[in-house]
């Protein structure tokens, strides 16, 4: 990169309300919603809120990582069956574990440009219908034996079977190693821990503590965006299943390592959970807030995007925040309340550590000095990734949509939320409350 | 298009086209009428028709439709029900045989292009035809629904679908009226091909220029027709139906079935049978009081016109039983509607219920899924402010109420409806509260609302009347029927219901069997008896209704129903009322063999009816004595085929009801005195 990027120009772009999900544990086996359905229900109640109609929408964006296979650009599922009517078109964007965020910046671009004046958009993953797929050699068998004609070339086909070729490719853990280094995230996570030194007691301490805050969020009803999702079978799903309230770091030490057996740190309990959930948000323009006479949560002021090395792709927060600070000429002290994506807590650890450490800040972020020390009572102070559970396409959309609610709550001005993304990226939004 | 030679024939209902490939189109288009019906007009110019196809034969024939309405809808059930004598019928339907007749005998490929309804004798004219194509798409719809009128099919339906598709499906489809779309008739065989409307006239030519062999059944069910196993059909069939239909009530199954048993092995035989069976049938009583509810269904359509502009949206406040089916119901019949009810816990079950509805309503999951997208939860109640109809569905408690008029009506959009399901709190009280009063106006489903096409209309003297027509409107829109009924305690069918229900109750405390009391109102023609009845709406729901009532007209609630209600026994719903009740199935008692005579007990229960809708016309509840009997039909049940309360009245004579019922006073008490009404209501 030879220059700074340009602050974002043109319209001012307005979050105007939102709404999301429970996050819903998986189970081992696909759970009750695809990714579609979750989808529709948050976003119905958001619609039915609004005073405009559905049809108004002049797009859908949603981010999304696994759609199911009949849901094939799910934005357009979704804004169908949610009765925008034909002629508002939707897309579906993809930038891994930033989907969410990114669908919200393809919307904010929109409208400061004047292309769009009110847009759904946000995230949306069924984590618990990723698909198990069959291998390659499985798929050409299947190939040549649909193909053959006649008995002998069937029967030759036939020969040419094989039982190991059964064997399934399960699609989420796929998903979840990085394609080009060969590390699963859960490995990525262990580099990090490894390179900044914290210890497994930190980050079981750091777990413990989201599930305090989440369960204290919930008693305290500090997540008004969550909306009841029901089935069809007379249940009604109310809360993120996550939490575990009662987690200590006695039970927590008791885990083994997942990802790098026997000697890592990163278990299944100082993780973000597998989870299927899905947050949508109105975004508009100044024309569009005055025209329907809406009421405003606050102001997408710009976005970042950065890249780094995939294998260190947790610390992707402190890539993309510092250029965005610098941009606007903000501190670390001005903003009010952060929300950075737990995937994992020895990453957002790491974060910690790196954003306040002059070496790292001026080796890899060509800074004079450190960025500072972001308080952790104004860092996810109503839990997250780990007791929430991080469903992919969908947690970008989540931690802007409840740093708006928080902004409100301790009435800050400045709030920026960010998140590492697999395959060595960040995304960071600047939000301010209007 | 442009090389076809046009050629208009001098037809009234009928126009034949032949094109340079010497194909004939023949259309049917029937005059003044909306909808082909096949009256003997329309039937004796199909003969013309047919004079000039014979005297210069096309290369094929195409059968179609020029109605936007559909193919056709069946015989002429005016001119069925204008027919009394049994000599007359036979006319009419062999000249429909003779004429089927000369069209299955064309020399040249013969194809019936069905798109939207084709019923009855318009299915039979079709089955005469050598080929059938229909459009694929939810508007077609292929049966031969004459049982429902009392009758069975008798232009050669009965033997040409079975000679078409087999005893056991053509049976069945005779049997139980039901109808099919395109693609269940092409799983059967009743049609050819079922395509979507790109490929109808291509499909249509291809069947016209390129004939193949006619569709025959299978195996399996040819054997089903032959002589042995023939019996063994008939005999199962008849103990099917005894199931639902009992022969005093309803003979036209029984008659089908023996048509089928008897001759079922000759064509030709067969028809001639069908004929004179037909004919016996149409001039029945069963017949024709169907044929009158059937017109009566048709005069409580015309009381909501169908509102065609933008779907209304509907926001419905209680999701219990009647309101989260009430939703259901809405959303089904394609409308966007939110759901509300104090907690979200209060409004799954009613998404429970309705996707088991969806599940047997719509086969295709793509629209089952659609129908399930538009029925919202909405606990905060979100929908209110857009909502063009509001329905208030919750406990029968006027503060509830009230509270709910009042944080509701500044939120309702000025021209949107607020209707209310009350069944027993008078509208006049609940208006009370209102800023408006003039827009609350009751739309009273019935339950299961899924079933009960009825909904009564409750309007006061100070409900607008364009509220009154928009909430008839809207009833039609969500395919029910409308029944305007003044406000009045208990409405119209409650009113009329509650009588019968309560004497069944005093009767149990003269000791006369539960088991005797509901089967002799089953074998009147009741779908369920009054104790049964009771128990499946709930005792607490009769003893509120009931006590309400019970207030405004003088009459005591039975104690035996408070004693249960105390005790927690509310009928079906928890296990025990009147009736004991094991995973919902009702366990009756034996009657006692030395239990003496119970002559009384029909007319104690249906005359108590008879006596309250005679009041109910004398204060002008409803309009006239045929809205009575359309109100307990399809609003109850009322068993069809004595049509309706107010019918039997007048068929069983004024005086002589007047009679017994003084003579049942002077037995069992005051409330059979004969109703003021009894000397001056018109039945008319």
């Amino acid at each position: 990169m030879t220059h700074s990027k340009a602050q974002l120009g043109g319209r001012p772009v307005f979050v105007v309300d939102g709404a999301r999900t429970p996050f819903l544990k998986a189970r081992g086996r696909p759970g009750p919603f695809t990714a579609s359905d979750l989808a529709v229900n948050a976003a119905r109640p958001l619609l039915a809120g609004q005073p405009f109609q559905a049809t108004d929408l002049d797009e859908v964006i949603l981010g999304c990582i696994m759609p199911g296979p009949d849901e094939a650009n799910i934005a357009r599922v979704v804004a169908l069956r949610l009765g925008c009517g034909n002629a508002t078109p939707a897309w579906t964007v993809q930038r891994n574990c930033g989907s969410g965020m990114q669908a919200l910046d393809s919307a904010v671009r929109d409208i400061a440009l004047g292309q769009a004046d009110l847009v759904l958009a946000g995230g949306t993953e069924a984590m618990s219908h990723a698909p198990v797929l069959f291998g390659t050699a499985m798929v050409a068998w299947l190939g040549q034996w649909t193909s053959a004609k006649g008995f002998a070339s069937r029967m030759q086909a036939l020969g040419k079977f094989r039982p190991a070729m059964l064997t399934p490719v399960i699609g989420l853990l796929r998903g979840l190693t990085d394609p080009i280094v060969g590390l699963s995230m859960g490995q990525t996570a262990e580099v990090l821990a490894h390179r900044f030194g914290i210890t497994r007691e930190a980050m079981d301490a750091y777990a413990v503590e989201s599930h305090r805050r989440l369960a204290a969020a919930q008693n305290e009803g500090r997540l008004a965006e969550v909306e009841g999702m029901y089935d069809w079978q007379g249940k009604v799903y109310e809360k993120d299943e996550g939490v575990r309230p009662d987690s200590s770091v006695e039970q927590l030490a008791k885990l083994s390592p997942v990802f790098d057996r026997p000697y890592g740190k990163v278990t299944a309990g100082n993780s973000a959970q597998v989870t299927d959930g899905a947050a949508c948000l109105i975004v508009a323009s100044e024309e569009a807030v005055q025209a329907h006479g809406l009421k405003v949560m606050g102001r997408i002021v710009d976005s970042e995007w950065a890249g780094l090395d995939p294998s260190q792709m947790g610390l992707g927060p402190v890539h993309a925040v510092a250029p965005l600070l610098r941009r606007h000429g903000l501190d670390i002290d001005q903003i009010a309340y952060w929300e950075i994506n737990e995937a994992f807590a020895a990453q957002v650890l790491a974060c910690l550590v790196a954003l306040a450490d002059e070496g790292y800040c001026r080796t890899e972020l060509g800074l004079s000095e450190a960025l500072g020390e972001i308080p952790r009572e104004r860092l996810n102070v109503d839990g997250g990734g780990v007791s929430l559970g991080h469903p992919v396409g969908t947690s970008g959309a989540r931690i802007v949509l409840h740093l708006l609610h928080v902004l409100e709550a301790h009435d800050g001005q400045f709030g920026v939320a960010a998140l590492c993304i697999g395959g060595g990226q960040g995304g960071a939004m600047l939000l301010e409350r209007t | 298009m442009a090389e076809q030679q046009l050629k208009t024939g001098p037809y009234q209902h009928w126009r034949i086209e032949r094109d340079d490939a010497g194909i004939a189109r023949l259309y049917i288009d029937q005059a003044g009428s909306g909808t082909n019906v096949l009256s003997s007009d329309v039937l004796r110019e199909l003969g013309a028709v047919l004079d000039e196809l014979t005297a210069r034969p096309p290369a094929g024939l195409i059968l179609l439709s020029n109605k936007a309405s559909g193919f056709i809808a069946g015989a002429d059930v005016r001119e069925i029900a204008s027919i009394t004598d049994t000599k007359a019928a036979l006319a009419l339907v062999q000249l429909g045989h003779a004429t089927f007749d000369r069209i299955e005998a064309l020399s040249f490929s013969t194809v019936a292009a069905i798109k939207g309804f084709c019923l009855g004798g318009g299915l039979e004219l079709a089955l005469a035809l050598r080929y059938r194509v229909a459009v694929d798409d939810p508007g077609t719809r292929l049966g031969l629904p004459e049982v429902l009128l009392g009758i069975h099919p008798g232009f050669g339906g009965t033997m040409r679908s079975i000679r078409l598709i087999g005893a056991p499906a053509a049976m069945d489809l005779m049997l139980s009226g039901r109808t099919v779309d395109a693609r269940a008739a092409e799983r059967l065989g009743l049609v050819d091909r079922a395509v979507p409307e790109r490929h109808f006239s291509a499909a249509a030519l291809a069947y016209a220029t390129r004939p193949s062999a006619p569709h025959r059944p299978g195996v399996l069910a040819r054997l089903a027709t032959m002589k042995p196993l023939r019996s063994l059909v008939g005999a199962y069939l008849r103990r099917e139906v005894r199931k639902r239909a009992p022969a005093a009530h309803y003979p036209a199954p029984y008659a089908l079935i023996d048509l089928f048993e008897r001759y079922g092995g000759d064509e030709r035989r067969m028809l001639g049978e069908e004929a004179q069976s037909i004919a016996r049938l149409a001039t029945g009583s069963t017949a024709r009081n169907l044929v009158r509810v059937f017109f009566l269904q048709e005069r409580l359509k015309s009381l909501g016109r169908r509102e065609t502009g933008a779907k209304p949206r509907v926001h419905v406040i209680g999701a219990g039983v009647m309101g989260g089916d009430i939703a259901a119901w809405c959303a089904l019949r394609g409308l966007q509607v939110t759901l509300q009810d104090r907690a979200p816990k209060y409004i799954a079950p009613a998404l429970r219920r309705a996707n088991d509805l969806y599940s047997k309503r719509i086969r295709d999951r793509r629209l089952r899924r659609a129908a399930l997208d538009r029925l919202v939860p909405d606990p905060q109640g979100l929908g209110i402010p857009k909502a063009d109809v509001v329905i208030e569905a919750i406990i029968e408690n006027i503060e509830a109420k009230q509270d709910l008029y009042r944080a509701v009506e500044p939120r309702l959009k000025p021209e949107a409806l607020l209707a209310t399901n009350t069944s027993s709190i008078p509208l006049e009280t609940l208006a009370e509260c209102l800023k408006r009063p003039e827009r609350l106006v009751g739309l009273h489903f019935f339950n299961p609302v899924a079933k009960m096409q009825l909904v009564e209309i409750i309007s006061t003297p100070s409900t607008d009347r364009a509220v009154q027509s928009q909430a008839a409107g809207f009833a039609r829109r969500i395919d029910r029927l409308p029944l305007p009924v003044r406000s009045a305690p208990g409405f119209l069918v409650n009113r009329i219901l509650l009588p019968y229900l309560m004497e069944a109750i005093t009767m149990l405390s003269e000791d006369v069997p539960a088991t005797l009391i509901d089967q002799a109102a089953t074998d009147f023609g009741m779908p369920m008896g009054p104790i049964e009845l009771a128990d499946t709406v709930g005792l607490d729901v009769c003893l509120s209704v009931g006590g309400i009532l019970g207030r405004h007209f003088g009459s005591p609630v039975a104690a035996r129903l408070e004693e249960l209600v105390k005790q927690g026994h509310l009928g079906r719903k928890s296990g025990q009322g009147f009736y004991k009740y094991r995973k919902g199935k009702v366990k009756r008692p034996a009657v006692p063999k030395d239990h003496g005579p119970s002559d009384d007990i029909t007319d104690r229960l249906i005359l108590r009816m008879v006596n309250e809708s005679v009041a109910c016309l004398r204060e002008g509840v409803v309009e006239d004595a045929d809205l009575v009997d359309a109100g307990m039909i399809f609003g109850s049940g009322f068993a069809p085929f004595r049509g309706g309360p107010m019918h039997y009245l007048k068929e069983r004579g004024r005086d002589q009801v007047a009679e017994r019922l003084s003579d049942l006073a002077a037995r069992f008490g005051s409330t059979y005195r004969p109703d003021a009404g009894f000397a001056n209501i018109s039945l008319e």
